[in-house]
């Protein structure tokens, strides 16, 4: 799902983007525990999580997702926003929930890592 | 990827500090990445090596993450001066965690770490002794005959 697209269906707001509109992301990884994070996830992947510390961008950029979602209005911290800018992680933030959100992703199109 | 030599170095990981946790994995992932490594290897070592950094930070006072890298193989070690751990096929099992709320709060603690090191490793060896600390090995092969 091209990234243009998940911005939409889940009618985020951008923080930081280092990605093109069109730039694909393959699945999407939706938790707050981040050892399920690098566990289950895949590269190009999307995850989305209302843990809006910097743990989320760190083990996103251990585990090669680069694109975060936060969810239902979380404004993350100036570290946590610099820390994006410096992995060059785009980050979002959506105002639905995560259930909600996944559920929008999943109508879309954009499918689990599979495991 | 031309590696002749032993590459090698090590990190103090300090227990406690959030704000700094996973800054020795992002190292070590980086000299990998600038080494040429295969995508899949790096992540597989950085995943791994991030999980260990992240043990040594819940549940120890201090540690050593050491890496080692030779032209068959990445070897990353993480030593502690943490409480031990009494029952190592327990905390081997995935979602058995001793971490307190605090740490869970934080994303961590799901009892996952240990399960996870296994996964990204083609050799792992855990060594405890409770009231002395944890030892971690695992050794990550870069051709693919050995996973």
């Amino acid at each position: 799902m091209k990234l243009e697209r998940i911005i939409h269906s889940l009618d985020a707001v951008v923080i930081t983007k280092f990605m093109s509109d069109g730039d694909e992301i393959e699945w999407a990884c939706a938790t707050d525990l981040m050892s399920e994070v690098l566990y289950y996830s895949k590269d190009s992947s999307v995850l989305i999580t209302g843990l809006t510390k910097q743990q989320a961008i760190r083990t996103a950029d251990i585990a090669d997702i680069r694109v975060v979602v936060f969810t239902r209005g979380k404004e993350p911290d100036t570290p946590t926003i610099e820390l994006a800018n410096e992995k060059r992680i785009t980050l979002l933030i959506t105002p639905y929930s995560m259930f909600t959100a996944c559920g929008r992703l999943y109508e879309a199109g954009l499918r689990c890592c599979p495991e | 990827m031309d590696i002749k030599d032993t590459i090698e170095g090590s990190f103090h990981i300090v227990g406690g500090d959030f704000s700094r946790a996973g800054e020795a994995s992002t190292e070590i992932k980086s000299i990998l990445q600038s080494l040429g490594f295969n995508k899949e290897i790096v992540r597989r070592a950085a995943i791994a090596t991030f999980e260990a950094e992240m043990n040594i930070i819940i549940f120890t006072t201090a540690g050593i993450l050491r890496y080692e890298i030779t032209p068959e193989r990445i070897k990353i070690i993480a030593q502690d001066m943490g409480p031990g751990i009494e029952d190592i096929k327990l905390a081997m099992q995935e979602g058995y965690s001793t971490a307190p709320d605090w740490v869970r709060e934080m994303g961590w603690g799901s009892g996952m770490g240990l399960p996870n090191m296994k996964k990204n490793s083609d050799e792992f060896k855990i060594d405890s002794v409770v009231g002395e600390g944890t030892t971690v090995e695992m050794v990550i092969y870069l051709d693919n005959t050995h996973s």
